[in-house]
């Protein structure tokens, strides 16, 4: 009993952390599985949506706030895939890279703009920011909520690619651009689409990021977003199951590790972790596998 | 008796390499057309730039008394053209029910009907529903490749080699097949490098060769001229 009190928090806090970078890599995930890009501007675009409440919730109330937030972030996904990517649909693959990092550099530069560089305290959401207590281990509700809303999104979005006509259209665009277009589907549909899933789900990754987080800086994008890149990189890129429950792992051993005593190391475990894959499963957990017949 | 594609003029350049070169030629409504040709004549190219997938550098393609040259394929392919590709390109991780559905991608109407008429050319598919696509041996998925077309209810079907990498009796299967869709109404423009198979089956025949059109005819007096026998057939020229 007293090592389960000892050491729930930390689990707990990894599940939750878990789910957060899971909502996040998702979607790199997406974006690669059909653009064959990483979108770097993606941990960006999840600190705008922190920022977005900062200054959303001194001038309205919270719960107007939060959806405003949601509408703004989709938005800004989609902008950002019409301005930056879309025009460069047929050049090389580099050049679209380059054009990524392009955004996520601008987006850094436009919130030191905004916000001067001093880290904004993210405000309080009402419920979930609430102290619960868990056999003994005292913890924010949102600990709680994380999990079960990022698995409650992720079979949402399963649903949705299984069984959707828009679905299918991913799954096929994914595989085959040329194909695709044969049969009808408009690829720039497509691809809006998957920003637009992407981006939504980061900002609610977003929402339960920054509860339990201090405040929104520039560049805090920087690290969920690698950690996510990692995540989705570890369970197979371009696969949403392998995204997730490789975030859920990293955010797992993360706490353990901090839970051991080694929080200095906490990050450099999930680099290390990064390298160890790639070396030894370099398409991950359910990486694609190539089954083309000739 | 109309034409249903007109195609005038057509250049086609892949990176200043000029792969198609001002041809001009016509499908009649109801028939079977074949394009023939070695490797690199630009057959493919043109089938490519009449779906859209190339953007044609000039020229006129006619389809219905509409332009079909400079429009996107989603627009190009939703007036009633299809393009079996080449190498099939079945989507491998979808069933072969799902690769049926996605071929009716555009359609907003019962595909029940179409479904059936697809299951009664090839019950193959029909037993296989549920397997995925890739699974399926090369002749399956051209059978697939082609039912995939079908489920648009395409007025005109373009097919790029469907032979390519085929056993002979499959090869025989895919023409019967050829000439049972046409017998049903659907115009057939064929391009392939089996010029003895694709003469047979065709009313009407070109032949290509670096980039233009040098010959053309029925596919009979095409079979039976001394050039193509010469170059296609196999077949020495007779001193």
């Amino acid at each position: 009993m007293d090592w389960i009190t000892k050491n729930l928090p930390y689990l707990m806090a990894g599940i939750s952390v878990g789910g957060q970078y899971a909502l996040i890599a998702i979607g790199y995930t997406m974006v690669y599985g059909i653009l064959r890009l990483i979108n770097f501007a993606h941990g960006d675009i999840f600190m705008v949506a922190g920022l977005v409440v900062v200054y959303a919730a001194t001038v309205m109330p919270i719960y107007i706030a939060i959806p405003l937030m949601i509408i703004v972030t989709v938005f800004l996904g989609f902008m950002v895939e019409r301005v930056a990517y879309k025009p460069l649909r047929s050049a090389p693959r580099m050049s679209i890279m380059i054009s990524a990092i392009g955004v996520s550099y601008l987006l850094q530069n436009l919130a030191l703009y905004v916000t001067g560089g001093l880290s904004q305290q993210y405000p309080a959401i009402p419920w979930i920011s609430d102290t619960v207590t868990v056999m003994g281990a005292t913890t924010k509700r949102v600990t709680l909520i994380t999990p079960i809303l990022t698995i409650v999104l992720v079979v949402g979005l399963v649903m949705l690619i299984k069984h959707t006509k828009i679905g299918m259209a991913m799954r096929a665009a994914s595989r085959d651009f040329e194909t695709s277009q044969l049969m009808g589907i408009k690829i720039n549909n497509v691809v809006s689409m998957t920003f637009i899933i992407g981006t939504f789900l980061a900002a609610i990754g977003s929402l339960l990021f920054f509860t339990n987080y201090t405040g929104v800086t520039p560049t805090v994008g920087a690290m969920p977003g690698l950690k996510a890149f990692v995540a989705a990189v570890f369970g197979g890129i371009g696969s949403i199951p392998g995204a997730v429950i490789g975030a859920f792992i990293i955010g797992i051993c993360e706490n353990i590790i901090k839970g051991l005593g080694w929080t200095t190391f906490s990050d450099a475990f999930t680099f290390a972790l990064l390298i160890v894959i790639l070396i030894a499963k370099p398409t991950g957990l359910f990486g694609e596998k190539s089954t083309d017949k000739v | 008796m109309s034409n249903i594609l007109e195609v005038k003029n057509l250049n086609v350049s892949y990176g200043g390499i000029k792969a198609v070169k001002d041809i001009s030629f016509v499908v009649p409504k109801g028939e079977v057309v074949t394009l023939i040709g070695a490797n690199g004549a630009g057959k493919s190219s043109t089938l490519r730039s009449i779906v859209g997938l190339v953007k044609p550098e000039s020229g006129n393609i006619q389809f219905k008394e509409g332009e079909l040259a400079g429009l996107p394929t989603d627009q190009i392919v939703s007036r009633g053209i299809t393009l079996v590709p080449e190498g099939r390109r079945v989507f491998p991780d979808m069933t072969v029910l799902e690769n049926l559905k996605i071929g009716a991608y555009m359609r907003k109407d019962d595909l029940e009907e179409d479904l059936k008429w697809v299951h009664d050319l090839f019950p193959r598919l029909k037993e296989r529903s549920w397997q995925l696509a890739g699974t399926l041996s090369g002749g399956e998925q051209q059978m697939l490749a082609i039912g995939r077309a079908l489920m648009s209810k395409p007025e005109l079907i373009m097919m790029d080699e469907p032979s390519l990498g085929l056993a002979p009796i499959i090869v025989q299967g895919v023409f019967d097949i050829i000439r049972e869709i046409n017998k049903q109404g659907v115009t057939i423009l064929l391009v392939e490098q089996n010029a003895n198979m694709a003469l047979k089956a065709a009313n009407l025949g070109y032949v290509m060769e670096t980039g233009r059109i040098t010959m053309t005819g029925t596919g009979m007096e095409l079979l039976e001229n001394e050039e193509v026998k010469a170059a296609y057939l196999g077949k020495a020229k007779e001193k």
